[in-house]
């Protein structure tokens, strides 16, 4: 249906919002290549001063862990309670540790 | 097979109902995906044909000003058709596909946009009423069930309440004017308040979408609802700069604690829905135009970035 020769890849975008701060992803856009797409991100994700810095990824290089494999991947820290430091309970003398 | 549907299908809902979100990848039934497409890339479409009402008055802004500002408002509405048009291709549809749509005339778009932009107040009119009446149906969807909607709602909302202040700005500022002025203001209310009122759609008894949208949490208050916080908004703003809506039946009813109204012509929004409006022929002309006469470039930049990958 539509004319391939004219589609531009997609782009997936990643904006840190000020020096200190990691890159966040904030949406895709098309563009022909990183630097159009880099240009095209600014115009896009950036017109009121959210971003310092900006990265972009061929949305087709970004490989993600499926919906299906979540019980497996991250399920088996559910009874590992003791990792946060309220499992333990203090004395209250002790108020600082 | 159909079991495991079932079984899936109720999951889904349980989850929704909870007020979870769900994800690009999460399971969803095909009736969820195919509507949040539809009414994803409508609002898109409507960012996109947005632009062309207000984008005639650039060259004409009555200052450097507001001229600088009529831009930056015209490109945010740019750039919500692109915030849109992404989140509707997280649920696997291509963005070509959905532009070949609404230049063929297949997809619709807010019947809103349809009408002229006649005088300099309807770009007061069509920010203070217009936007007004998109962010009281937008703000409820930055809660939306999916995901990326809701994301891409938020970023909306930031930037709509500059357009619907930039709007009532212009009305404020030719109320404070001369009396063609003011009358320019008056005629410009008149003619877009009740289409504005069409914006919320069709209502409770007539909708078709609205009750499983709402079950799924795409939706979260009715049309009806919507309307009437729209006029109870609005009406308070018309007094204070001196405006008079165009309703005679309006008044305060004290015991609903809110203002009842005049009945809409749904006649006339019916028959803009169905191609008849003023503009609907210009608007697919000028987007047709626009894309067509932007092809050279699309295949240009295409042609540049692959002869620098061979180097």
């Amino acid at each position: 249906m539509s004319d391939n020769k004219s589609t531009w890849p997609l782009w997936e975008v990643f904006v840190r919002s000020r020096q200190g701060l990691g890159h966040k992803h904030v949406g895709s856009l098309h563009a022909c290549d990183a630097e159009m797409a880099i240009g095209n991100a600014r115009d896009v994700y950036t017109r009121r001063q959210e971003g310092v810095s900006i990265w972009v990824v061929p949305a087709e290089s970004i490989s993600a862990s499926s919906p299906s494999d979540s019980e497996a991947l991250f399920d088996p820290a559910n009874d590992k309670v003791y990792r946060h430091p309220t499992f333990f309970v203090l004395p209250d003398e002790v108020n600082h540790m | 097979m159909n079991e495991t549907q079932d079984h899936l299908r109720e999951e889904f809902d349980a989850y929704v109902a909870a007020d979870k979100k769900i994800e690009p990848k999460d399971w969803m039934p095909d009736a969820y995906r195919k509507t949040l497409i539809r009414q994803i890339s409508q609002h898109a479409h409507s960012e996109i044909v947005g632009m062309l009402p207000e984008g005639k008055w650039i060259t004409r802004a009555p200052s450097l000003q507001r001229k600088a500002i009529l831009l930056a408002k015209v490109q945010d509405e740019a750039g919500h058709g692109l915030y849109l048009y992404s989140a509707a291709e997280t649920l696997g549809v291509e963005r070509a596909d959905l532009v070949d749509d609404l230049l063929s005339g297949k997809a619709k778009y807010s019947s809103i946009f349809n009408y002229p932009s006649l005088t300099w107040a309807d770009i007061g009119a069509i920010g203070w009423l217009v936007d007004g009446a998109a962010i009281m149906n937008q703000v409820p969807l930055c809660r939306c069930s999916y995901g990326p909607y809701a994301r891409a709602m938020t970023r909306v909302c930031k930037e709509e309440s500059f357009h619907q202040r930039q709007g009532y700005s212009i009305m404020m500022q030719l109320m404070k004017g001369t009396d063609a002025q003011k009358a320019m203001a008056q005629d410009a209310l008149n003619r877009w308040w009740w289409p504005s009122l069409m914006m919320f759609g069709p209502s409770d008894s007539e909708s078709t979408h609205s009750s499983q949208n709402m079950k799924w949490n795409i939706k979260r208050f009715s049309n009806d609802e919507l309307r009437q916080r729209m006029v109870d908004m609005t009406v308070p703003q018309a007094e204070c700069i001196g405006l008079k809506m165009p309703d005679p039946d309006l008044k305060w009813n004290e015991e609903k604690g809110g203002h009842d109204f005049g009945e809409i012509d749904w006649t006339e929004f019916y028959d803009v829905i169905a191609g008849n409006g003023i503009c609907n022929k210009e608007r697919l002309e000028d987007r047709n135009k626009a894309h067509n006469d932007g092809e050279w470039v699309r295949d240009a930049a295409i042609a540049y970035s692959e002869k620098r990958k061979e180097n």
